[in-house]
C-alpha cells in the first residue's frame, strides 16, 4: 500500500486521445518526496533540451504535493510545470484551492499532459472513469465562468476544474490557469494548456488517501493547529499589520495598505508615491473594499482566510486574494480602487497574471507616451486611465492589434517592436516581469534571490528572513527571542547584527558569506513546500511559520512511513534544486542569465554583485558559470545528471571550472 | 407517565462564518476510519460542506438518521437572495441523492457526534473548525419516558400510511410462516 501519496499518474497524449493510469516507482518518491521534486526529474527524464514551449512533447504536469490530502494543514497546492513560452526555462506556478486534493481523492498523485488535441477538449477525471470531453462549446469562455458551465454540464457540483480563459486559448505568454479562488500563474502555463488545445480539467474523486501512521499523524497536526492558533492571536509586534500574520498577506483584511502604496512603484514599476496614503484615501478605500468583499474564504483545509469573494456593484461575484487588489490600480495610476474590482473581474475571466499583465499594459502607455507607438496604434482606445488599461487588457488577451506584441510580455513585446523599446523593459528577470519595486541601496540576499532563482518570483523565493534590518538593537532582540524555526542559532547572531545604517548594514552586510547561508535557507523552505503541496504561507514564505524545518520531518514521516529526519528532508531538496538546476542548465542558462532587474536599485556595486554569485555559486557546489559540478551532484546521487552535462560540454571534466572560479574569487 | 433527563447534543452551525476549507469533512472521515486516523476520503465524511462559492453559499450539513423513502415532495429554500439546492438543509441519507452514503458501498453514514470511549469534550469537527463556524452545545432535558409499545404503534402507523393495512398484514403473515422453518 502507497501512503499520503497514491501512487499512480495519469498520462494523457492528447495527440492520440490516449490514457494511461501508471503505477509510479516508490524509489522516486524516496528521492525526490513529490510534487516538484518528482515532477522536475519527469521533465528532465522526458523533455530534451531541443523542445520549445509550443512543441507537442512539451510536458504540462498537473502535480499534487506529497502531503495534499492529507489532513496536514495547508497542504492544497497544485504545482503546474512545463517549459515557458517567455522565459523558455522551467516554469513551475503554484495555486491553492481544491484541485490537487481532489484529484488525490481520484487516486492520483499527477496528471501529465503531452501532444496537442486537434479541437479543443477537456478532461474529465471521476476516479477511474477519465474522459477527454470536447469543448469546442466552450471557446473563448471566461476562465472562471468555464468552471462553472463545466460543473452545470457534468451536474457535479463537487468537481473541482481548472480552467483557462480567452489569453490561455491565443497563446498568451502571461496567460494564467485559473481555479476555485486561486490561480497558477506566472510563465504562461494557459498558453501552453491553450497550445495543446486543453480548455480545463476537471475532477471528482472519492477514494481514500492513506496514512502510514495516522493517529501520531494527528498529534502532528493537533500541535500545528495550536500554534496557528497562537500565531493568529499573537500578530508579530515588530513589523507592520500587513506582515504581522501567517498565511498569505492579507489584503483582503487589512484596508490599510499605506505599505504597498507607497513602497512599491506605481506605472511600469517607476515612480514610488511616498505621500499617497492619506486620510482622504484611507477613508474612500474602507468604503470601497468594505463593500466589495462578501466573505472571506479559505483553500482546503487552511483555517486562514487570504481570499475573497468579491460583489462589486455591476460586476458579477467572483473571487481575488493577496496582490491583485493593487497590480491594476498601481500599474495605471489609479486611485480609486473600484477599478481594482472590476478589472480584476476581467483579466481573471481572461485568465491573465496579475503580477505580469499589468507592467505590460504600463508598459503599452509608456511606449505610447514616447511615441514609439503610433496614435494609429491606440486607435479606439479611451483618453482616461481605467479606460486605456481596459481597452490594452482586451488587446493583448485577444492578440489583437499591439496586443499581439504584448501578449508575449515586455520583454519579447520590446525586442519585436525595436524602435528603442528596449529601454522600457527595464523590470525583467530572465524575461519574466518582476514585483514593481524600485530601491535605494542594493541588498545583498535579495541580489542573489533575483538573481539566482529557478523560481524567478521572488515572492516565492524570499520568507522567514525580515526583508530589512529593524531600526532598534531592543526591536531585533525582541524578534530573535522567540524563534523557534530557525535551521541554526547563528542566524539569531547574523540578525542582531544587522542595521539599517554603519559598517554591518547592506550592501556589505550581510556579507556574501552569510547571504548565501541566509538565502540557501530560504530556498530550501520553497524546496520543501514545493515538494510536499504546502502554501507557503504556512511555511516559507511568512515570519515564524506554522511549518519548519524542525516540524516538516514529523509530518513526512508519519504520513509515509519513511524514515526522513532533517538532513534526509535537506539532501531530497537539495537534490531537487540541483536536477532543477542541471535542467535550466542543459537548456543554455548560466551565469550570464543571472541578472536581478537592471533598475531595481539605484545604488549598484559590480564587483561586489560578482563576488556574491561567485561566493554563492561556490556555496551551493555549482562551478563559476552556475552549473552544478560532479563532486557535487555525485554526492547527491545524481551521477546521471553530470554525465548528461559533461556529454553535452555543458560541464567539462566537472572541475575544470573551478580554476577559473578560484581565480575570480 | 415518569420523567427522565435526557442529553441534548447540539452543533450550532453559523453558517455566515464559513469559509469553505472543509477541515470538518477531513477530520471526521479520518477520525471514523478503520483503523482509526488510518485514511483520509471527504466523501465518507458524516458533515459535508455544500458550497456554491459564486452564490456565496457555504453550508455545513451533518448526516442523519436514514431513510428508505423519499419525501412525497421536495423543498427548495431561497434565503436572502439565495437560492440553495433542492433538500438543501435535510440530513437524512435517502434514495433520492447520493449525499451521506459510503462512495463504495452506497450504505448510508450517520453523525454520531463522535462518539468514543473515554468520551471526546466535543466532535472532531467543531475542534478542527478554527473560525468557529461549528459551536457544541449540550443541554439536559426532561422527557416523558416512552414506552416500547408506543414507539411500536408509532412506527406501525407509518408503515400502514405507507404501504396499506392490508400489505402490512399480508407481509406479518408471510414472516410468521417463515419463522416456523427456524
Amino acid at each position: 500500500m502507497r501512503y499520503a501519496e497514491t501512487g499512480y499518474n495519469l498520462e494523457i497524449d492528447l495527440t492520440t486521445g490516449s490514457i494511461e493510469r501508471v503505477e509510479t516507482d516508490p524509489k522516486q518518491t524516496e528521492l525526490h518526496l513529490g510534487g516538484l521534486g518528482t515532477s522536475v526529474k519527469i521533465h528532465w527524464d522526458r523533455v530534451g533540451p531541443e523542445v520549445k514551449a509550443f512543441d507537442a512533447e512539451n510536458l504540462l504536469i498537473f502535480s499534487t504535493g506529497l502531503l495534499c490530502g492529507t489532513p496536514a494543514v495547508s497542504a492544497n497546492r497544485t504545482l503546474v510545470s512545463f517549459i515557458s513560452p517567455q522565459t523558455d526555462i522551467l516554469a513551475y506556478p503554484m495555486m491553492g484551492g481544491f484541485w490537487s486534493s481532489e484529484l488525490k481523492y481520484a487516486g492520483y498523485d499527477k496528471v501529465i499532459i503531452r501532444g496537442k488535441s486537434p479541437r479543443l477538449v477537456y478532461l474529465w477525471i471521476h476516479n477511474d472513469e477519465v474522459e477527454i470531453r470536447d469543448a469546442t462549446h466552450l471557446r473563448g469562455q471566461g476562465a472562471i465562468a468555464t468552471q462553472e458551465l463545466i460543473r452545470e454540464e457534468l451536474n457535479e457540483p463537487k468537481a473541482q476544474v481548472a480552467a483557462i480563459g480567452l489569453a490561455g486559448e491565443n497563446r498568451v505568454f502571461v496567460a494564467s490557469i485559473e481555479q476555485a479562488r486561486s490561480s497558477s500563474s506566472r510563465g504562461g502555463g494557459g498558453a501552453v494548456m491553450g497550445d495543446k488545445g486543453l480548455k480545463a480539467i476537471a475532477v471528482r474523486g472519492t477514494k481514500d488517501v492513506n496514512l502510514a501512521r495516522g493517529a501520531e499523524f494527528m498529534l502532528h497536526v493537533q500541535d500545528l493547529k495550536k500554534f496557528i492558533k497562537h500565531r493568529n492571536e499573537n500578530p508579530i509586534q515588530e513589523v507592520m499589520p500587513i506582515l504581522s500574520g501567517i498565511g498569505s498577506p492579507q489584503m483582503m483584511k487589512h484596508i490599510d495598505e499605506k505599505w504597498h502604496t507607497e513602497s512599491f512603484a506605481w506605472g511600469n514599476a517607476r515612480q514610488r508615491r511616498k505621500d499617497f496614503w492619506t486620510e482622504e484615501v484611507e477613508k474612500s478605500w474602507t468604503k470601497s473594499q468594505t463593500s466589495a468583499i462578501k466573505r472571506f474564504i479559505s483553500c482546503f483545509n487552511c483555517p486562514q482566510q487570504c481570499g475573497a469573494l468579491i460583489c462589486h456593484e455591476g460586476v458579477p461575484p467572483y473571487m481575488m486574494k493577496c496582490f491583485s487588489k493593487l497590480t491594476y490600480a498601481m500599474a495605471a495610476y489609479v486611485d480609486d480602487l473600484d477599478f481594482s474590482w472590476k478589472i480584476c473581474k476581467k483579466a481573471f475571466e481572461y485568465g491573465l497574471d496579475s503580477f505580469s499583465t499589468p507592467q505590460i499594459l504600463a508598459f503599452a502607455v509608456e511606449l505610447h507616451e514616447a511615441g514609439i507607438f503610433t496614435d494609429a496604434d491606440f486607435e479606439g482606445c479611451p483618453t482616461d486611465k481605467e479606460g486605456r488599461f481596459f481597452w490594452l487588457l482586451d488587446r493583448v488577451a485577444r492578440r489583437e492589434g499591439i496586443g499581439d506584441y504584448l501578449a508575449d510580455g515586455t520583454y519579447w513585446a520590446a525586442k519585436r517592436i525595436g524602435k528603442g523599446a528596449e529601454a522600457f523593459d527595464h523590470n525583467t528577470t530572465k524575461k519574466h516581469e518582476q514585483m514593481n519595486i524600485k530601491l535605494g541601496m542594493l541588498d545583498p540576499l535579495y541580489f542573489l534571490m533575483f538573481a539566482t532563482n529557478e523560481k524567478i518570483s521572488i515572492t516565492q523565493i524570499e520568507g522567514n528572513w525580515p526583508q530589512a534590518p529593524f531600526v532598534t538593537k531592543e526591536a531585533r532582540e525582541s524578534f530573535v527571542a522567540d524563534w523557534p524555526q530557525l535551521p541554526d542559532e547563528k542566524f539569531k547572531k547574523y540578525f542582531l547584527d544587522w542595521e539599517p545604517r554603519g559598517e554591518f548594514s547592506n550592501p556589505y552586510y550581510p556579507t556574501p558569506e552569510i547571504s548565501s547561508e541566509i538565502v540557501d535557507w530560504m530556498e530550501m523552505l520553497h524546496n520543501i513546500d514545493d515538494a510536499l503541496g504546502l502554501c507557503a504561507g504556512m511555511g516559507s514564505f511568512c515570519f515564524k511559520p506554522p511549518y519548519h524545518i524542525h516540524n516538516y520531518p514529523k509530518f513526512i514521516s508519519s504520513a509515509t512511513g519513511m524514515a526522513v529526519d532533517e538532513e534526509a528532508l535537506k539532501k531530497i531538496v537539495n537534490r531537487n534544486r540541483n536536477l532543477h538546476r542541471a535542467f535550466n542548465n542543459r537548456r543554455g542558462m548560466s551565469r550570464a542569465d543571472e541578472k536581478p532587474p537592471q533598475d531595481h536599485w539605484k545604488h549598484r556595486f559590480p564587483e561586489l554583485e560578482e563576488q556574491l554569485l561567485t561566493t554563492y555559486y561556490a556555496f551551493k557546489g555549482w562551478n563559476y558559470d552556475g552549473i552544478p559540478t560532479r563532486p557535487r551532484l555525485h554526492e547527491l546521487d545524481l551521477d546521471y545528471v553530470a554525465d548528461d552535462l559533461e556529454k553535452r560540454g555543458i560541464l567539462k571534466g566537472g572541475e575544470d571550472k573551478k580554476d577559473d572560479q578560484d581565480n575570480q574569487g | 407517565m415518569a420523567k427522565i433527563k435526557k442529553t441534548i447534543k447540539t452543533i450550532k452551525v453559523d453558517a455566515d462564518k464559513c469559509n469553505g476549507c472543509r477541515a470538518c469533512e477531513v477530520v471526521c472521515s479520518a477520525f471514523h476510519a478503520e483503523p482509526k486516523y488510518s485514511s483520509v476520503n471527504p466523501a465518507r465524511s458524516r458533515i459535508q460542506v455544500v458550497v456554491h462559492r459564486l452564490q456565496d453559499i457555504w453550508l455545513p450539513v451533518f448526516a442523519g438518521e436514514y431513510t428508505p423513502a423519499e419525501c412525497m415532495g421536495r423543498d427548495k429554500y431561497v434565503i436572502d437572495g439565495k437560492e440553495y439546492d433542492e433538500c438543501g438543509f435535510c440530513r437524512a441519507a435517502c434514495p433520492s441523492r447520493t449525499m451521506f452514503k459510503d462512495p463504495d458501498s452506497g450504505l448510508p453514514i450517520k453523525c454520531d457526534m463522535c462518539e468514543s470511549d473515554p468520551p471526546l469534550s466535543e466532535p472532531k469537527c467543531v475542534e478542527a473548525c478554527l473560525n468557529n463556524v461549528l459551536i457544541y452545545q449540550e443541554r439536559v432535558e426532561e422527557v416523558e419516558e416512552q414506552t416500547g409499545q408506543a414507539e411500536l404503534q408509532t412506527g406501525l402507523e407509518a408503515l400502514v400510511d405507507k404501504h396499506g393495512l392490508q400489505k402490512l398484514l399480508d407481509a406479518f403473515a408471510l414472516m410468521a410462516e417463515r419463522s416456523k422453518d427456524f
